[in-house]
């Protein structure tokens, strides 16, 4: 029972506080100790919450998973994991396996142009004006029990700090890795705070590489000072029987501009909850989502997109394939506040459905208090277009490789977004796999790596000739 | 080639073809003309394998197979085309994947290794030229936003790439201007042989000027009521239909 799960918790957090709150500042602590009443008190989600209603965590909260309260010393050949080799497009990779930051004798390191990344954990330590300044401030509008249990609990996570004035940066790809033989339950909190006109790409992946049932429960922070721009990748490739919550709060100031995508290859249950403030005048967001589940995958996409300034412009684009018995939910709520006039606000949903158990839930929501703006939203449930399969089919194409085109052509008006071309491929790659049936838990989202397997040849030409 | 004997079909319990009988040998052109509603749509369709088509009576046999127990795939890899009347637009699949994949699953049929990128650019270049089709449309997505000549054209593009044995051609002709009519027309006159035939659906004769049949068939009320040579055609545009539903 979900019970048996809250108990362990608080037992765990009582008994571990002194390791949990290790390093904190006494500020942290105080924010820490709240949270940890607010979950006692918020509980986990159910079903009777409307925001809630159609991702049912009871089934794997039901399950027993284990606790780290520092990071378990394993053999683990990291190079082997993640030494990439990019030929084409420059990375800086940092990961996080089993929910620790992994090169533990290097903690932080400091590029040239004055950026900070690292462990959150570790920054904690050496730059806690920073942290004091940003943490939980965007993240604690979201009353909700997982967050503030991520608040109270998360020891480590992912640290960037970009200063004022950094342009042309190297793109930074956080790889959350799961794997041991051990149901874990992983909270990571990251903070991400990009300074004034400056950019930023960050890919965000979560991926597992072991057979067991894992649940993550991620809390990312990512502050836009004024002129940022920011392009956030998600791509998450998790087994069957893992789930994911992820919640990402971005906050953005005057005159920036935020691309998001969240790409659910695979996985039990994902929950990816977006939620925008767009607090200052002529700022952008561009929200993307594309997922593919079959079998008894779920997967919840929930956006919110706060205008609380005017002349802002917010534009979502999410679209899924479902087969078999899978189920999928897109909730996005546009706020436009009195004072928010000259908004734009644009949302889209679309589904195919492969199958007739496969269920889809698209709830567009518009709360409108401003006159001037420009709003639309839809959605759309359909299967593959018979008219289309025909035509294909007559022109000798199987009726496999017409339902992948079809399928993929669907995908691509998401994927086409991407503007960095060596990601938009690797991207391409893992979702025709995806399609074809061939993604294998340990396909990462690291791009091009020289230890990876050569790059997939879709079996139906895809190429740009 | 193409043998059709007393076919009946029906379409939600509606019979549209009754009784209908037609033989195509290779190197032939035929025509079928007749009023709308007379089952000349069903015919095409019926021959390509569309689904939603019953077949209560009679036999398609197809280089002397039973062309109706194959699927719509099997029967374009065993070179039958349709020329659509209303052409699919289908977004995000653009023609040069499109065709690539279409030909590479002929190849993959007939035991051949996939097209080179070289071989197929050029035979792309060849036949679009011969349809003037314009260079930016190969890079669209399917007929999507294409006019309605750029779709008709398209047609006979994608039947001068895949060089069908037996082309039905679905009133090509309708929404065309005489220009656009008269490259449809050198386009399918061009790729005639002595080993392929043709099966033209029309409501006029005008088509007929340029792609010349050898036999013309009157379809009524789901049958064939009428075959001649070319000139019948000529007396249906002179006298309409009527005067033939009259004998």
């Amino acid at each position: 029972m979900e019970t048996v799960l809250k108990e362990k918790i608080s037992e765990l957090f009582i008994k571990n506080k002194f390791r949990i709150f290790n390093n904190d500042p006494a500020e942290i602590k105080a924010i820490r100790e709240k949270a940890f009443a607010d979950f006692l008190h918020l509980d986990f989600p159910t079903v009777k919450w409307e925001a809630w209603k159609n991702t049912d965590l009871k089934k794997v909260l039901d399950r027993d998973y284990n606790f780290y309260f520092e990071p378990v010393k394993e053999q683990i050949d990291i190079e082997k994991v993640f030494q990439c080799e990019v030929p084409d497009f420059d990375t800086h990779i940092i990961s996080l396996y089993n929910g620790w930051y992994v090169y533990r004798d290097k903690p932080l390191t400091k590029l040239p142009d004055g950026t900070i990344l690292g462990s959150f954990a570790k920054a904690m330590e050496e730059y806690p004006e920073i942290i004091l300044k940003h943490y939980n401030q965007y993240a604690k509008e979201n009353k909700n029990g997982l967050n503030s249990l991520n608040t109270a609990y998360a020891q480590d996570g992912i640290f960037i700090y970009v200063p004022d004035g950094a342009e042309a940066y190297k793109t930074i790809q956080m790889v959350n890795i799961l794997n041991k033989e051990d149901n874990l339950f992983v909270q990571n909190r990251n903070l991400v705070i990009v300074g004034k006109n400056s950019k930023l790409t960050l890919v965000h992946c979560d991926d597992s590489h072991n057979h067991k049932s894992s649940f993550t429960n991620t809390v990312t922070e990512v502050f836009m000072d004024e002129g940022a721009k920011v392009d956030h990748y998600k791509l998450q490739n998790l087994n069957n029987i893992t789930s994911l919550i992820n919640s990402t709060f971005f906050y953005q100031s005057a005159n920036t501009n935020l691309t998001s995508f969240a790409i659910s290859l695979n996985g039990g249950l994902i929950r990816n909850d977006i939620r925008i403030t767009l607090n200052g005048e002529g700022s952008n967001a561009d929200i993307n989502g594309l997922y593919l589940v079959d079998k008894e995958q779920h997967v919840d996409n929930h956006v919110f997109v706060d205008h609380a300034k005017p002349g802002c412009t917010s534009n979502e684009l999410f679209k899924g394939i479902l087969d078999d018995q899978s189920t999928a939910v897109f909730n996005g709520h546009i706020l436009v506040r009195k004072d928010a006039q000259k908004t734009n606000a644009y949302q889209k949903n679309r589904n195919v459905l492969l199958s007739d158990k496969a269920t889809v839930n698209a709830k567009p929501f518009l709360e409108i208090y401003a006159d001037d703006v420009k709003c639309s939203h839809g959605a759309t449930v359909g299967q593959l277009d018979d008219e289309a399969m025909f035509y294909i089919k007559s022109r000798g194409i199987s009726e496999y490789n017409a339902k992948l085109l079809l399928m993929y052509a669907f995908a691509a008006e998401v994927i086409n977004k991407i503007t960095i071309v060596p990601l938009k491929e690797r991207i391409d790659d893992l979702v025709k796999k995806r399609l074809r049936g061939e993604l294998a838990i340990c396909d990462q989202c690291v791009l091009h790596c020289r230890n990876q397997e050569k790059i997939y040849d879709f079996n139906i030409d895809m190429s740009k000739i | 080639m193409l043998k059709i004997k007393n076919l009946h079909v029906s379409i939600e319990g509606k019979e549209i073809l009754r009784g209908l009988n037609l033989v195509i040998n290779a190197g032939e052109v035929h025509a079928i003309m007749g009023p709308n509603g007379t089952g000349k749509s069903t015919l095409a369709s019926v021959i390509t394998g569309k689904e939603g088509y019953e077949v209560t009576d009679g036999e398609v046999i197809y280089m002397g197979h039973d062309l109706l127990a194959l699927s719509t795939e099997e029967r374009a890899l065993q070179g039958i085309f349709l020329g659509f009347q209303y052409p699919v637009e289908i977004p995000g699949v653009s023609m040069i994947n499109f065709l690539r994949t279409a030909i590479n699953e002929h190849r993959k049929y007939k035991g051949l290794d996939p097209i080179a990128a070289g071989e197929f650019l050029a035979k792309m270049e060849e036949k679009r030229k011969l349809l003037e089709i314009q260079d930016k449309l190969t890079t669209r997505s399917v007929n999507e936003g294409f006019s309605g000549g750029e779709k008709k054209r398209n047609e006979i593009f994608q039947m001068a790439m895949l060089e069908p044995k037996l082309a039905i051609l679905d009133e090509t002709d309708s929404g065309l201007d005489i220009d656009a009519l008269k490259v449809v027309a050198k386009g399918v006159n061009s790729l005639k042989t002595k080993d392929n035939a043709t099966l033209v659906i029309t409501h006029y004769q005008r088509l007929l000027d340029y792609i010349v049949p050898d036999f013309v068939h009157v379809l009524s009320n789901g049958k064939i009521i009428k075959s001649g040579g070319k000139e019948l055609a000529f007396e249906l545009e002179e006298k309409g239909y009527e005067w033939l539903r009259e004998v």
